[in-house]
């Protein structure tokens, strides 16, 4: 029986994690701690914040819906929002094309990914202070900004798609002696078009979403009711602002799902 | 039915529902785009100095103002980081367990997972903006508000990825682990943790990857980080240091990219 007993204890227990794994999540709390410091977190600012909070929600109620101002402003969210999808897509279509790896040179690809990687990195809100400097304040600036995003994002993915295509096809069309742009209309386009509903049906979800904070700086649309409703204090119709805008993402979210299940 | 009896050698790709589905969508895609072309407010003088404006803001931005990187630029962007970093730890400590009650197979009770869908949606379609505005209001100006409005917006994400990754995890073991009389919080530890690990790092570094852009922007609405200091050069037209402002952000953004899709092939 002893014999049994020790033989049990000396038994290495595997789901004791690893020396390094332990020291990783040792250095995750230290840095945590950290941060939270530099940040400026404590309790006493947390039980303020909180006391704020319950006020501040307290002026929320009733949500107000009735300002002359919130159905222009959702309507020109959407507008913002369908344009620049429609030419983000537009534009996104022959720059993924070229940027292609397995359609194009180098010498083209390059140069092409490094402009998908520039609409890419900054986001919609930071290319809309530039559009507003460049065209004025207006729904124009908000189309601009989310029509860079949208060519990275779906110029991005859709690159990939080809990238990932089967070269079976391609040859077999171009046995036939198709030009190149039969190659591409009869050998590409069949073997992604799935995929691409789907990137553009989640851009325009996308778009959606950012076409109604764009107006924070200027550039059109809801938030910029939002912003300055929130300067003005008024939290009953900050609050009905939001609700609006809850509904009308969520309604987008609904109808992408839609769309996606008559493709599929 | 009829067209396909009488026809029987023609073949039809779609049944006409399936047609008229895709019609459907179609000509509401096309309407949209119509009435929104139709519709928008565009001030054709500021379209005609635009051009101009583009000149003169890039002449502005030029010679860029490298000297203002140290010590003007440097602590935001550190801040920068440091909220991205607490918002995702934040947003997954919050995020994985929603995620858990939304899974269908981890909480079997169907009005819970209603509830912890309800929560995932809503986080997702507020924007952080937005909620960095609610937290600046109960916080005042600074990065914590930041960090609170990125974790909060990034537990629908977070959550709508976990449970995925949790809905399609192996059910052999749960059920031995079920079998052997585990309890519910046994199953998800010793049963469901380690499936869906692989994807609790994906996501934690795919979200991290998208928090370091959103917090740049955060700064706007005065929650902290480098979009304080792009705001007030702006505020000031110091284009010169905005250009500088741009270039941080986007050699960051870039190296954490490659940084990410290097530690993704590497471990996970």
């Amino acid at each position: 029986m002893t014999n049994v007993e020790t033989s049990m204890v000396t038994r290495a227990d595997f789901f004791r994690p690893s020396i390094w794994t332990r020291l990783g999540y040792a250095l995750l709390i230290v840095y945590v701690i950290y941060a939270a410091a530099t940040l400026g977190l404590s309790w006493e600012r947390i039980e303020r914040g909180v006391g704020y909070g319950a006020k501040f929600l307290a002026g929320f109620f009733p949500p107000n819906f009735t300002k002359s101002d919130l159905i222009p402003g959702l309507l020109e969210s959407l507008q913002i929002a369908f344009l620049a999808s429609l030419f983000g897509t537009l534009i996104a279509i022959p720059l993924s094309v070229l940027s292609a790896r397995n359609l194009m040179p180098s010498f083209v690809t390059w140069p092409v990914r490094i402009i998908i990687i520039l609409c890419r990195t900054f986001h919609p809100v930071i290319v809309a202070i530039i559009a507003v400097k460049a065209v004025g304040f207006g729904a124009m600036a908000g189309v601009i900004a989310l029509t860079v995003a949208s060519v990275g994002f779906v110029g991005k993915l859709l690159a990939e798609a080809i990238e990932e295509i089967s070269k079976k096809q391609i040859e077999a069309i171009r046995a036939t002696g198709a030009s190149f742009m039969n190659t591409i209309i009869f050998g590409v386009v069949p073997q992604v078009m799935n995929r691409f509903i789907g990137f553009v049906a989640y851009e325009t979800d996308s778009n959606l979403r950012h076409s109604t904070i764009v107006g924070v700086v200027g550039a059109g649309g809801i938030g910029g009711t939002l912003f300055s409703a929130f300067q003005r204090y008024d939290y009953d119709f900050v609050a009905g602002i939001s609700i609006a805008i809850i509904a009308l993402v969520m309604l987008g979210e609904v109808i992408q799902i839609y769309v996606k299940r008559v493709f599929r | 039915m009829t067209s396909a009896t009488t026809e029987l050698n023609q073949w039809i790709r779609f049944t006409p529902a399936q047609r008229l589905a895709r019609f459907a969508v179609y000509l509401g895609m096309v309407a949209a785009v119509v009435w929104a072309l139709k519709t928008i407010e565009i001030i054709p003088e500021f379209l005609y100095d635009a051009p101009e404006q583009v000149l003169d803001m890039g002449s502005r931005m030029w010679p860029i103002d490298w000297a203002n990187f140290w010590p003007g630029v440097w602590p935001a962007l550190i801040e920068t980081l440091h909220i991205a970093a607490m918002a995702t730890i934040l947003g997954l400590c919050m995020g994985v367990p929603v995620g858990f009650l939304a899974a269908r197979n981890a909480t079997p009770f169907p009005w819970v997972n209603h509830i912890a869908r309800f929560i995932l949606v809503a986080t997702r379609s507020i924007s952080t903006l937005l909620w960095a505005l609610f937290f600046v209001a109960m916080f005042g100006p600074g990065p914590l508000a930041g960090a609170l409005a990125i974790a909060f917006h990034s537990i629908g994400f977070i959550g709508k990825m976990f449970s995925e990754g949790v809905e399609e995890s192996n059910k052999r073991s749960i059920e031995a682990l079920q079998a052997a009389g585990a309890t519910r919080m046994q199953l998800i530890v010793m049963g469901f943790w380690p499936q869906v690990k692989p994807t609790f790092w994906s996501v934690a570094l795919f979200r991290w990857d998208i928090n370091v852009r959103e917090s740049a922007i955060l700064g706007l609405v005065g929650a902290g980080g480098i979009g304080v200091a792009l705001n007030a050069a702006i505020d000031l037209l110091q284009w010169d240091r905005v250009a500088l402002i741009l270039i941080t952000i986007f050699v960051v953004v870039i190296l954490i990219e490659m940084m990410v899709m290097w530690i993704r092939k590497r471990v996970i």
